[in-house]
């Protein structure tokens, strides 16, 4: 039972991380957007992602029992021991490569959550239902800029071609599983990821269809982040992200 | 209809005015009205804009989730509250666009506040409470003013933005409970925001050029140095009861108007400020720049994509 | 190309049952961008369960000249008022 529970608190951090570290990528964007509509919008999302961030980390930090709370995981671990997928990490680049980033993440999260709603864990069910209605609207706005990038000017259809070449390779990460998803699944727990993965496919061929887009065949897929192994980029995030209690350790904000 | 003069429309306008009515969007109003409105309002709409970026330096540092989350949702609302007021401002005939380019282009201004720096976490508490609380002060009498799209916007935007100045007091207070080096960063975000907050409400009454004509006009209901008064004698208390010393020797209560007389105001710091010398103005505006003009192959994508749906629809 | 978006104006319905209110206005290129800005510029705090966007050159708005042809007749009708009516001893409440 005690080895479920830690092995379900692993799985909530993934989750959480996931959501937080691309909560803090967009917040990079708050006031610098293309249109004011959209720079609130952004925002929206990243708040959304905070929100769910701090639900599924407060969790773990529970079932973990060391008694760690949502800002001892955010603040207080290293690069290494973060397992958010690779893709969340990558930079926002131009607001091709942030809206593609997102709508990657935002169809896994849609048929993640969707799935993660039947877990037989009461917690992880109610948090990926609540969770679920965010990351549909998520979806959605995402969606219509992919497909007006595509179909938009011949600027915006290179940069997404450019975009497509950057991301697409870190998608395979968002599915990767090893023995605790295999054990959480027996368990009713975790979610099958190939379910996942075969919804998602669809759903990203019929939005790049939508949008003259082709999606990458035999693309070599880079994974590491439930192992903690990451690119570059997640250290600086976390630097900048954690500087304040690492200054100040032990204090009150 | 009768054909009026030029001056007994304005005498009318001015009784309507007197007679505490609103003035909406398409009634007449003398164009020295109108211009007066553009300027102000655009300049209020810009100062929301230019405003989440100093607060916005701290968004990816915030020093837990809680605060993350409180400081974009507020950040985000400046820049709801830059959209209420320029939609606002289109109602009296100038683009969006028009705005932004006299912004980029140096010819509207910006509440000049925005042009200090954010140096530590304590300067986020600090402008939630001190700025945010005399853009309250200002938005409140605002919402009485007498042209109806900017009072509607203002109503809207004090409601929100009761939160923003309840937070910033949150941060400080919880600094001032804390270490000493938490303490020395909230005062020295005090000493360093306390001055340009009085600055906010604008020159003395005597050096305000627009004042007499938007008093009459019921645009402006107060002068700047009684609203600078009410802020000082509201935010004063507050400082005390968490223990932070306001930055003014010649603060002192005075028991017969039952309201505190403070320093004299450093006029040459605002106006040099206002000049383009304060520590941030390139870099405020510059990230204005940046944003629109990285932004424009997203707004060109979007329309046409929009143009071609259009074309499309109407063939079929 | 582009000047600027076109401009939408926005409606919300608090709850369902209550008339539509004007909320404010927004910029964008087509109706789907339109509901999504409206939905992110006028509800971030839960301020609705509905909302419309009009293109805002298709609303249609008398002007003050109007004001005295179109409203003025109304006023000495009192007699669509209920109150203008005796009704002595019976209630109507």
């Amino acid at each position: 039972m005690s080895a479920l529970k830690n092995l379900t608190a692993e799985y909530a951090l993934r989750i959480g991380d996931t959501s937080l570290v691309l909560g803090q990528r967009l917040g990079e964007w708050c006031g610098h957007g293309p249109i004011l509509e959209e720079d609130i919008a952004l925002t929206n999302i990243s708040l959304d992602l905070i929100g769910q961030a701090r639900a599924f980390l407060t969790y773990a930090g529970e079932l973990e029992g060391r008694g760690r709370t949502e800002d001892d995981l955010a603040f207080q671990r290293d690069e290494r021991d973060f397992r958010n997928n690779l893709m969340v990490e990558q930079p926002n680049g131009d607001y091709a490569h942030t809206m593609l980033r997102q709508f990657f993440v935002s169809a896994f999260h849609y048929y993640f959550f969707s799935e993660l709603c039947k877990s037989k864990d009461t917690t992880l069910a109610a948090l990926a239902e609540k969770s679920l209605k965010e990351v549909t609207y998520h979806l959605r706005h995402s969606s219509e800029w992919i497909i007006r990038f595509g179909d938009g000017t011949p600027e915006s259809n290179l940069r997404m071609l450019e975009a497509i070449d950057t991301l697409y390779r870190f998608t395979g990460d968002m599915f990767a599983s090893n023995d605790i998803d295999n054990e959480l699944l027996k368990a009713g727990i975790a979610v099958d990821m190939t379910v996942v993965y075969a919804n998602w496919m669809k759903k990203v061929e019929s939005v790049f269809a939508q949008a003259t887009l082709t999606v990458p065949k035999d693309c070599f897929m880079i994974t590491g982040g439930i192992k903690g192994i990451h690119s570059e980029h997640l250290g600086h995030l976390l630097s900048e992200m954690q500087v304040l209690p690492r200054s100040f350790p032990g204090v009150e904000w | 209809m009768q054909a009026i003069s030029e001056q007994e429309r304005e005498a009318q306008f001015q009784a309507k005015i007197d007679r505490g009515e609103i003035i909406e969007a398409k009634d007449w109003m003398p164009e020295r009205y109108r211009k007066q409105l553009i300027r102000m309002m655009s300049q209020h709409a810009h100062s929301e804009v230019v405003g989440m970026l100093p607060e916005g330096n701290w968004i990816t540092r915030a020093p837990s989730l809680r605060r993350k989350a409180v400081l974009l949702a507020k950040v985000q609302d400046e820049g709801g509250h830059g959209l209420y007021i320029y939609c606002g401002t289109e109602t009296l005939g100038i683009s969006r666009e028009q705005m932004l380019d006299d912004l980029l282009s140096g010819k509207a201004k910006y509440s000049s506040i925005f042009n200090y720096p954010t140096l530590t976490w304590a300067d986020i508490g600090a402008i939630g409470w001190l700025v945010d609380g005399a853009a309250i002060i200002n938005q409140t009498a605002l919402a009485k003013c007498s042209y109806g799209p900017y009072a509607r916007a203002m109503v809207r935007i004090c409601k929100e933005e009761n939160f923003h100045h309840k937070q910033g007091y949150e941060i400080l207070a919880t600094l001032m409970r804390g270490t000493a080096e938490q303490k020395a960063m909230a005062q020295d975000a005090m000493n360093r925001w306390w001055w340009p907050s009085l600055m906010m409400f604008g020159p003395s009454d005597a050096n305000s050029p627009n004042s007499d004509e938007l008093m009459r006009w019921k645009v402006k209901r107060y002068s700047n140095d009684e609203l600078r008064t009410r802020f000082v004698d509201r935010t004063v208390p507050q400082a005390e009861n968490i223990g932070l010393k306001v930055p003014d020797a010649d603060l002192k209560y005075n028991e017969q108007t039952r309201s505190y007389e403070f320093g004299e105001i450093n006029w040459e710091e605002f106006f040099n400020v206002i000049k383009g010398n304060g520590i941030c103005n390139k870099e405020r505006l510059m990230a204005r720049k940046k944003a629109h003009a990285e932004g424009a192959w997203v707004r060109e994508a979007a329309e046409a994509y929009a143009k071609k749906k259009a074309t499309k629809n109407a063939a079929a | 190309m582009s000047s600027q978006w076109p401009l939408w104006e926005v409606f919300t319905q608090k709850r369902s049952g209550l008339p539509f209110e004007h909320a404010g206005s927004v910029h964008a290129p087509d109706k789907e961008l339109a509901l999504q800005n409206a939905r992110d510029v006028y509800s971030r705090r839960n301020e609705a369960t509905c909302i419309w966007v009009v293109p805002s050159e298709m609303i249609v708005s008398s002007t003050p000249d109007d004001m005295g042809s179109f409203f003025e007749p109304s006023n000495d009708k009192i007699y669509r008022h209920p109150n203008f009516y005796k009704t002595p001893g019976a209630n109507f409440e």
